[in-house]
């Protein structure tokens, strides 16, 4: 199983196994990790589980949607490494991946 | 001894109850007693994904079992619960037991409203709520055979956009003049109708359906008050939920147009919280008492009644929202329309897929509704929100970005 890195606001960090097929924003709830809200459950129409990926994970992810990009862009404090993260898949080639939450969800 | 929380309906308001109450510091036991056999999942994906692409609930599930067990929360899955005995704070299950509990959450959503009419009761007539309605659906369906919906609302809609992918014929019969009729303005139901239309749904309104004829036990057809007769070999019903108060009503808890609650979504009883679509609840932002049939209102109301059970308080204060996909569409709605006196389109939704609907009321944009727009509904959400200044005069002007809508 994955292990992806969530990285909080306060600075903590937590290490948590996620199921591929899962996406990075499940894995956060599956986990109790604070900072995510998911407010739709992960169907790319709230703009809650923004998150902001490691510059080197990004070129591993598919590229987002129209519709994902637009909503990132209105986000609080978009990033140029900003992604939902309900649309991103967890995959074995995402071992190790490493996300920071931003200071608030939209 | 430790204290108990009862949670009565495994729905997407229980799981965010249930985690939400860890969280906040309940270290007594929870226990949720649902009906159907399935941990809490996604309902919004049973009309699509999970109908077109054979998700399993294991796909769809809010939580992970693997976190229940480590929150040590108890489903009791397949349990119908028949009373709620105030006095003597216990719920009396079907069976007859009986289960004691110190804090009790009612968490029972709504179930569909069916349809009354002759002939009704036979094979291929299908509702659309629950993962084992999609699995009856999916035992039922066969590509180009003919399927109609009865009922032109989102469940409709939506239901349409599938079996037209799957290669049914599909016709949607309406009661009203036109779709949507509750819940969106006629330009909305327009547009969805011409769409629906372009993607070879046929669309019938003012249709009132009498009876079902069937042969051999299986529905042939539909047949309606103006003597109209469609073939089906496959019928969906979409015509509305109805909440889940029963359990509440007969207990004596306080009912008007859903369970009464406050705004930190506590009951008229002090050691029973409600939260999702079987409540009515207040909505300070808007300044009114609102049911909502709504995934984000499940889970906000779900989190303030988990505060109230932890003797904290945390007001629930969320701006409604909703969504619909279908086809290329995403249509996002956010704040609530009621008593608008003024529409101002943005876009165009008589020729293009994308366009904005805004509502005004007195000068004050109260709602919007945004097909393929996803940052004009960001940015409604958050002036909705934050009550932020709007200068209604740029609503229209597609030469200016939504942020500059804000004023100051």
């Amino acid at each position: 199983m994955p292990t992806i890195k969530y990285i909080l606001r306060d600075g903590s960090e937590h290490e948590v196994n996620v199921e591929t097929g899962s996406s990075v924003m499940q894995g956060a709830l599956d986990h109790m990790i604070e900072g995510i809200e998911a407010e739709c459950g992960g169907f790319c129409s709230c703009a809650t589980c923004h998150c902001y990926v490691d510059e080197p994970w990004l070129e591993k992810l598919s590229e987002p949607s129209d519709a994902e990009k637009e909503m990132l862009e209105f986000t609080f404090d978009p990033m140029p490494n900003s992604r939902l993260s309900c649309q991103i898949t967890v995959t074995d080639e995402l071992d190790g991946l490493i996300v920071r939450l931003p200071e608030e969800q939209s | 001894m430790a204290l108990s929380c009862v949670v009565i309906g495994a729905s997407h308001a229980a799981a965010e109850l249930v985690s939400t109450l860890r969280r906040e510091g309940w270290d007594g036991e929870i226990t949720v007693f649902g009906e159907e056999f399935y941990l809490p999942y996604h309902r919004p994906p049973l009309s699509k994904t999970f109908l077109l692409q054979n998700q399993t609930p294991e796909d769809i599930l809010i939580r992970n079992s693997d976190l229940y067990d480590r929150l040590s929360v108890n489903f009791r899955l397949g349990r119908q619960v028949s009373k709620i005995d105030r006095a003597k704070k216990q719920i009396i299950l079907g069976d007859g037991v009986k289960v004691g509990y110190d804090k009790l959450a009612i968490c029972t959503g709504s179930r569909v409203r069916k349809l009354d009419v002759n002939g009704g009761e036979v094979r291929g007539i299908h509702y659309l709520r629950t993962v084992d309605d999609v699995k009856s659906i999916q035992a039922s369906i066969k590509t180009r055979g003919k399927a109609i919906i009865i009922g032109g609302g989102y469940i409709g809609l939506e239901m349409a956009a599938s079996l037209k992918k799957i290669g049914m014929e599909v016709t949607l019969l309406e009661l009203s003049s036109r779709l949507l009729e509750r819940v969106a303005a006629s330009e909305l139901a327009e547009f969805f109708a011409r769409v629906h239309g372009e993607e070879g749904i046929e669309i019938k309104c003012n249709k009132s359906v009498s009876s079902f004829e069937s042969t051999d036990g299986r529905v042939k057809a539909v047949a309606c008050s103006d003597g109209s007769v469609y073939d089906a070999d496959f019928v969906v019903v979409g015509v509305g939920i109805l909440p889940n108060i029963e359990l509440a009503e007969d207990a004596g808890l306080r009912i008007h147009n859903g369970i009464v609650v406050d705004q930190y979504s506590r009951t008229s009883d002090p050691d029973i919280v409600a939260a999702g679509d079987c409540t009515n609840h207040p909505n300070e932002l808007l300044d009114c008492r609102l049911r909502l049939e709504s995934v984000p209102n499940a889970v906000e109301q779900a989190k303030s009644a988990a505060a109230s059970i932890c003797g904290k308080k945390r007001a629930y204060a969320s701006i409604p929202w909703f969504w619909s996909d279908q086809y290329d569409l995403k249509l996002q709605m956010v704040g609530i329309n009621r008593g608008y006196d003024e529409i101002v389109l943005r876009g165009d939704y008589k020729s293009n897929r994308s366009f904005v609907l805004f509502y005004l009321r007195q000068g004050q944009l109260i709602a919007a509704d945004c097909v393929n727009r996803p940052k004009e509904f960001m940015v409604v959400k958050q002036i909705l929100s934050k009550r932020l200044r709007v200068d209604i005069s740029l609503l229209s002007d597609e030469s200016i970005s939504p942020r500059e809508f804000i004023v100051g």
